[in-house]
């Protein structure tokens, strides 16, 4: 059963780093994107893209600290209290970058866009990076049962590596994904400023990924040999093949299926993260058994989870599918009714 | 001086009091966000219902707006929300640790019913402009349960940490022996459940209708600030005696499963029969009562409908284990103003019914409106009010008898969360305020379109428009208020 709930909280994480990720990437290539004048148009596509779904992407990310401190509350309890400071720098960016985002869409002036904008980007960067910190901390085992927080926990090679890992992989999702939003928006010069994006960003993964795997060797160990051994490196060859066929297809232009093979590789990295790390959740301090919590609270989180699936999935499938459909608009001024006021620029 | 010294001697970790400021900080903030969470998408579901079973084009337009208000209100929750569920973590690791699996699936719940609650959300407020109107409606109208389920989550959560149960502790202290169900429906939670989500309802209906009504105030007296405020008034003092008798019950379950917390909200020293009742006075820590007014009996036949009524005081548990007199004059206090705001409330309510009654109409005088202003306001004060007296009249239990506060905290050092204080204040005020700017920018907006076309009304034709559907052209009422002002999003547009 603890066993199950681990999974659970694997595929969760995949989830939020696929649905999440895709955001904090466009939050990326808003950062990116130059001045007002010449961002404009990527901007644009940024906020007409994300609107309807981000915060529905955000929430995976409760769901994994929930199913956390709910089937193993040791383990929560341990990494909360070793990764304190990137937890909760995360948890103001992740205040800044929600609130910059809301906020940055009713705004009309130029000025009062920039700095709301600036908060989106800034910490769509930040946010990513820190929980990738603390996975790379987690991977190459500082976080023990009792450690205490202290700078080296996610200040260490393993962690920074693993940060800018997930960056990267935000911005080649994120971008992935806006190539096909800039087709369905009509926005035929967006899809190549995005296509030439992803690729880099996928270069950027791929190298590394290359670096990763000297720095990682001896420092986490126990994770490294499960990721180049056994089903961790079948899941890790199989991503790199979803990875390459993204590269393909979007050379190709074939933006449907790129973004299916983009999420395939990511989730299929968590994934052989998940195997790598077996049966620790904690390597190689504590495993998943010995962090479980009661068995009973366990069968009742599964049936919770399966209840929640059977009402979540179809809404969540259906709001995916009216977004992709182009049904889901953003209410304008005409629709409310709404006029200029003194002082708007835009 | 009793307790001082008892808690000196316990000598809290440096660490507790900048984690406390920074929860109650934290969640201070976002409960001013949770009515509307909660109850907004209902009340504007109600209008929504109303524009398409009539064909009424200004429930519309107050439907609409109220939704463009929800999209950023949301979003704001959603992240500070967010930041609660971290903290749980980053300040109270020990009580996740140890009481995670026993009392967290109340949280797993509330996870996937805001999930839910969010897919749902986005499609109706992404859904205006392109989906069958009554489609768009009946994807809606799950909304509210979700919202119920949700609030289900986290008070079954909170009334755990009240009247924790459904466990037992094995030789080291450990909860074995967990039974979800019991550990879900603890004793207090049913009373807590219904007064917090009809306050939910009662605070938002009384916001949303002061806006109008401050509109009625300075003259704007037509359908559209009429519908606006009469609908959400109505749900909100129909509510109103509701939530009057939700509460007595509420104290009176408090006065059963938590005596002592129910001796510090009345600051009953000395457990007797016969006791008073203090409005507001504060507890001295040698058990004597400055100010305040007292009323004789009254407090024994609040809590069991006589005056012979046994109220355990504070001092039934040693100093240790129960709120020190700051902390029960606090709570006392809370309790207090929440009860007395809530009794004014219900004369404002009575006064709306009784115009009605007689006159099938609005009460005409100012003052009515002025209160009314002012009760959605009010109410927020009580939401607060309720929650201080909840969670400061349970100190010094995290879980109540079970794990202190300090016993929680995290081991983190005092300045680096005293640092996190600071950063967060300021975060949180730019935010909040940056929010309000927003919304009250808005409101300029569609007053200046609606005075601009109540002036054009006349040279135009009626109402030719239709409501719903994607609008190829700009509104010919808005574009002929302000030229060239509002933005439309077209696909390629300059945005």
């Amino acid at each position: 059963m603890a066993d199950l709930i681990a999974w659970v909280m694997v595929l969760a994480i995949a989830a939020y780093a696929c649905a999440g990720g895709t955001d904090y990437g466009a939050g990326f290539w808003d950062l990116v994107a130059g001045g007002a004048e010449r961002g404009k148009r990527p901007r644009w596509l940024i906020d007409h893209a994300m609107a309807p779904v981000w915060e529905v992407n955000n929430v995976w990310l409760i769901f994994v600290l929930v199913i956390m401190w709910t089937g193993f509350p040791t383990m929560f309890q341990a990494v909360f209290s070793a990764m304190w400071l990137p937890l909760a720098l995360a948890a103001i960016g992740l205040v800044l970058r929600g609130a910059g985002f809301a906020l940055r869409m009713p705004a009309r002036r130029l000025a009062q866009r920039r700095i709301y904008g600036a908060m989106f980007a800034v910490s769509s960067l930040l946010t990513p990076f820190f929980l990738g910190a603390v996975l790379g901390g987690i991977a190459s085992g500082r976080v023990e049962v009792g450690t205490t927080a202290a700078a080296d926990a996610w200040a260490n090679g393993t962690s920074v590596l693993a940060g800018l890992l997930a960056v990267a992989a935000t911005a080649f999702l994120g971008a992935v994904f806006l190539c096909s939003d800039a087709r369905r928006f009509g926005a035929d010069d967006l899809v190549d400023y995005f296509r030439v994006r992803a690729l880099l960003a996928f270069a950027v993964v791929a190298v590394l990924a290359l670096i990763g795997l000297p720095v990682t060797h001896s420092d986490a160990r126990y994770v490294w040999e499960g990721l180049t051994g056994g089903l961790g490196l079948l899941l890790v060859l199989l991503a790199a093949v979803c990875g390459l066929a993204t590269v393909l297809l979007l050379l190709r232009r074939s933006f449907g299926w790129s973004r299916c093979t983009s999420v395939a590789s990511v989730a299929l990295t968590v994934g052989a993260w998940g195997f790598a790390q077996r049966p620790y959740v904690l390597p190689t301090s504590l495993t998943v058994a010995e962090a479980a919590g009661a068995a009973h609270t366990l069968r009742w989180l599964v049936i919770v989870t399966v209840v929640a699936i059977v009402l979540v999935g179809p809404a969540v499938v259906l709001l995916y599918r009216l977004d992709t459909m182009g049904e889901l608009e953003e209410l304008t001024d005409a629709d409310t009714g709404a006029a200029g006021a003194p002082g708007d620029n835009l | 001086m009793l307790s001082t010294a008892a808690l000196l001697a316990n000598n809290p970790p440096d660490q507790l009091l900048p984690a406390r400021e920074l929860m109650a900080f934290t969640l201070a903030s976002h409960i001013l966000l949770v009515p509307f969470g909660v109850a907004l998408p209902s009340i504007t579901l109600l209008m929504h219902h109303r524009a398409l079973r009539r064909n009424d084009a200004v429930a519309l337009t107050l439907a609409r707006r109220w939704s463009a208000v929800m999209a950023v209100q949301f979003a704001i929750g959603v992240v500070t929300g967010t930041v609660l569920s971290f903290e749980l973590g980053l300040l109270w690791p020990g009580m996740m640790g140890r009481w995670g699996d026993v009392f967290g699936l109340g949280f797993g719940v509330e996870a996937w019913a805001f999930f839910l609650e969010a897919v749902l959300i986005a499609i109706y407020l992404y859904g205006w402009r392109r989906l069958k109107p009554w489609t768009h409606f009946w994807l809606a109208v799950p909304l509210p349960l979700a919202a119920l389920m949700g609030a289900f989550g986290i008070i079954a959560a909170n009334s755990w940490m009240n009247t924790p149960q459904g466990f037992s502790l094995d030789a080291h202290g450990n909860p074995v022996h967990v039974d979800v169900r019991q550990a879900v429906f603890t004793p207090i939670f049913g009373p807590e459940y219904w007064h917090f989500v009809v306050a939910m309802f009662l605070t938002a209906g009384y916001l949303v209708a002061g806006v109008y009504a401050v509109g009625w105030l300075r003259g704007r007296r037509d359908r559209y600030h009429r519908l606006g405020f009469t609908l959400p008034f109505t749900v909100a003092a129909i509510l109103t005696p509701v939530q009057f008798m939700l509460g007595d019950s509420a104290a009176r379950a408090v006065f059963h499963k938590q005596p002592v917390k129910f001796a510090a909200t009345e600051i009953v020293w000395k457990t007797d029969t016969h006791v008073p009742e203090y409005m507001f006075g504060r507890l001295n820590s040698d058990g004597t009562i400055s100010g305040g007014l007292k009323i004789p009996q009254l407090d024994s036949i609040l809590a069991g409908f006589k005056p012979s009524t046994r109220v355990t005081g504070l001092t039934s548990v040693p100093a240790a284990d129960r709120p020190t007199a700051v902390q029960a004059t606090i709570a006392h206090w809370a309790f207090d103003i929440m009860v007395t705001i809530g009794s004014v409330l219900i004369l404002l309510a009575l006064w709306y019914a009784w115009s009605w009654w007689r006159h099938r109409d609005l009460p005409r005088s100012r003052w009515f409106f002025r209160c009314a202003a002012v009760a959605g306001v009010a109410c927020l004060v009580t939401v607060e009010c309720g929650w201080i007296t909840t969670e400061v009249g349970r100190q010094p239990w995290i879980v109540y008898n079970h794990m202190r506060v300090s016993e929680a905290v995290t081991s983190t050092r005092a300045g680096s969360l005293w640092a996190m204080l600071g950063i967060v204040v300021v975060v949180y005020v730019a935010v909040f305020g940056a929010f309000l700017a927003v919304v009250l920018k808005m409101r300029t907006r569609w007053r200046i379109a609606d005075e601009g076309s109540a002036a054009t009304r006349a040279a135009l034709p009626p109402e030719t428009d239709t409501p719903y559907g994607p609008r190829s052209e700009p509104d010919p009422a808005a574009a002929g208020a302000a030229p060239g002002g509002g933005s439309d999003h077209t696909p390629g547009g300059a945005s």
